[in-house]
């Protein structure tokens, strides 16, 4: 643990988790064999409240599974997790309403992330009718306040998610996400799929709404390079573990862990490869 | 509307060449009708001649199918060698027969399918789901003339339920609620092994088509917003599982009259199944024809209903 997350650890976290543990069983048909995977083993960890913090690793590692018991939408099998005072990692769905709003998840662009019968405006009101904060046509002009919020044009409020583009359906999602005034935005490869000047502009959507919102984000990607330019901490995840938890600028410059060094060197080939493709394109 | 026109065009376009189909193949099977009859001593040959010449079953193929088309516009479907009736007048009520036995059993098994195959799905690799899915696996590896057979012995040894037929004896004598009971007594039989033949096919695809859609991340979207587990399966994702489920009930209601006729047969219910096995043992050709194109009437419409409840139902299906 950095000094910085040591830090951290004095003032109070936004969500903490300790010890948490999840491991999945499969079984097969009729047999007795089981195989049993150990998503999440033990993990330690903290997100700064109004800062944004990175979740890395390689595909396989943990992240997801991390999200899902974060978000409550998996129950872990031991540890606890903390989340405004509260322990939250044994509570039934009646007492989870509560924190349900509190805690959003934005998924990566596919063409199951939103809900492909509804209308972009019947996604956005879908979370307010569900919490019962609106009803009638305060909806409707709350949705499309909400599409203009996340630079949609109300008028795409009656297309479905297949009739935009996947930007367009990344910022409907952000739209949906935010509709409830989450405190934690959980972002699950929300950034991947998009092409870079798309992916430019969400960032930017993203930021602007940190500042005017004071919202948390976990952002959660295997891009180094985009976790470079906008996270205060990062944490990196390998083999249902947290191996390193620190500021940006501290995992970057100093990482500690072999599988850091491992990471950042594969960003580092990467990016010269872009850089020389780039270049020859040029000539 | 344009969509419709165009589907029933090709409707018609179907039953026509299903209809030379049927001609082709029957003439190229051996033997007919009147040849039974050369084989009784007490009818001349020339009463047979006469008999082939008045049927038209001397003239070429062509004409043959042409003045079965001419009685087809008149609405007589042909003339049956046996009953010595037009066709017409003889399948409605055993089609009445067989759709009473077809609906109850479709009904009841999509009643059951639905819920079963949705909590399967919800419970997905727990102990209620494999034992659904053995369950399942069981039905599916039994005939459904052993179904047919098994019902019929434990009715006959009970005494539980009438052992075939449409109704009792006496059943003129009775009253409109004594006639209902004694319908739904003789139906439990054929309707039961038809449910339990149909049922495995039905829970396991709406099983698969839920998994697929509960692993979908708007459901955990819906799930993070707090909505209640039932209203989440019932309202989001059995919606969005329903487009390959649209399509095999499409299927059911195409197999409504030809999905029965071996139950029907075993059991002794009076529709089309007993008279489509006689006919086609006596060569009775029209008739024959007659039930296959009914069949292929109500597979069409089967297709038809199915593609424009996936245009209601679902609004991407619409844009397109």
């Amino acid at each position: 643990m950095g000094p910085e997350v040591a830090r951290m650890a004095t003032s109070p976290a936004l969500l903490e988790t300790r010890g948490l543990s999840k491991r999945f069983v499969i079984r097969r048909l009729f047999l007795r064999e089981q195989t049993v995977i150990d998503a999440l083993k033990h993990v330690d960890f903290q997100i700064a409240p109004q800062r944004i913090t990175a979740l890395v690793g390689e595909s396989g590692s943990g992240k997801s599974t991390l999200a899902g018991c974060l978000a409550r939408l998996e129950r872990p099998d031991e540890g606890e997790i903390w989340f405004q005072g509260d322990e939250i990692s044994r509570w039934n769905e009646q007492q989870l309403r509560s924190v349900r709003p509190k805690l959003q998840m934005v998924f990566q662009d596919s063409p199951g992330a939103l809900n492909p019968r509804l209308s972009a405006a019947q996604i956005i009101t879908e979370p307010l009718e569900v919490q019962r904060r609106e009803r009638g046509s305060s909806l409707r002009a709350h949705a499309c306040e909400l599409m203009e919020e996340v630079g949609l044009s109300a008028n795409l409020s009656a297309r479905t998610p297949l009739q935009l583009s996947g930007g367009q359906r990344q910022r409907l999602a952000i739209a949906r996400a935010i509709a409830l005034r989450p405190a934690l935005l959980i972002l699950d490869e929300s950034l991947s799929g998009l092409d870079l000047s798309t992916q430019a502009q969400i960032v930017n959507l993203l930021l602007d709404l940190q500042s005017t919102y004071g919202l948390t984000y976990l952002l959660i990607s295997h891009d180094l390079s985009l976790v470079g330019q906008v996270a205060d901490f990062v944490a990196v995840m390998h083999d249902g573990q947290i191996v390193e938890h620190g500021k940006r600028t501290q995992i970057f410059t100093a990482p500690q862990h072999d599988h850091t060094r491992s990471l950042l060197a594969f960003r580092r080939r990467l990016d010269a490869d872009r850089q020389a493709a780039s270049a020859g394109g040029r000539l | 509307m344009r969509y419709l026109m165009r589907r029933s065009f090709h409707g018609v376009l179907l039953l026509v060449a299903v209809s030379v189909l049927c001609f082709l193949f029957s003439d190229l099977a051996p033997g007919s009708f009147l040849d039974e009859m050369k084989l009784n001593p007490q009818i001349s040959p020339q009463t047979s001649t006469a008999l082939r010449a008045q049927y038209g079953l001397d003239q070429p193929l062509a004409v043959r199918y042409l003045r079965w088309v001419e009685s087809v516009t008149h609405g007589e479907w042909g003339y049956s060698f046996a009953y010595n009736l037009p066709v017409s007048s003889l399948l409605p009520i055993r089609a009445r027969n067989t759709l009473a036995l077809t609906l109850a059993a479709t009904v009841l098994a999509w009643a059951i399918a639905i819920p079963l195959g949705i909590w399967s799905a919800y419970r997905n690799g727990r102990w209620e789901d494999r034992f659904t899915m053995g369950a399942t696996s069981f039905l599916l590896s039994v005939p459904e003339l052993v179904f047919a057979i098994g019902l019929l012995f434990l009715a006959v040894r009970t005494h539980a339920l009438p052992a075939g037929g449409m109704q009792s004896l006496d059943a003129e004598r009775f009253g409109l609620w004594q006639k209902t009971v004694d319908l739904g007594r003789h139906l439990a039989v054929p309707v039961t092994a038809l449910v339990l033949a149909s049922l495995p096919i039905l829970v396991r695809h709406v099983r698969a088509s839920m998994i697929e859609v509960l692993d979908m991340p708007f459901i955990s979207a819906a799930r993070g917003c707090g909505i209640g587990e039932a209203k989440l399966l019932l309202t989001y994702a059995f919606p969005a599982a329903a487009n390959p489920l649209i399509s095999l009930f499409g299927l059911s209601v195409a197999g409504l009259l030809s999905g029965s006729l071996l139950v029907e047969a075993i059991t002794g219910w009076p529709g089309l199944g007993p008279l489509l096995l006689e006919a086609a043992m006596s060569r009775d050709l029209y008739i024959v024809i007659g039930i296959v194109m009914l069949s292929t009437i109500f597979t069409i419409a089967g297709t038809l209903l199915a593609d424009v409840m996936l245009v209601v139902a679902d609004p991407r299906v619409r844009a397109e």
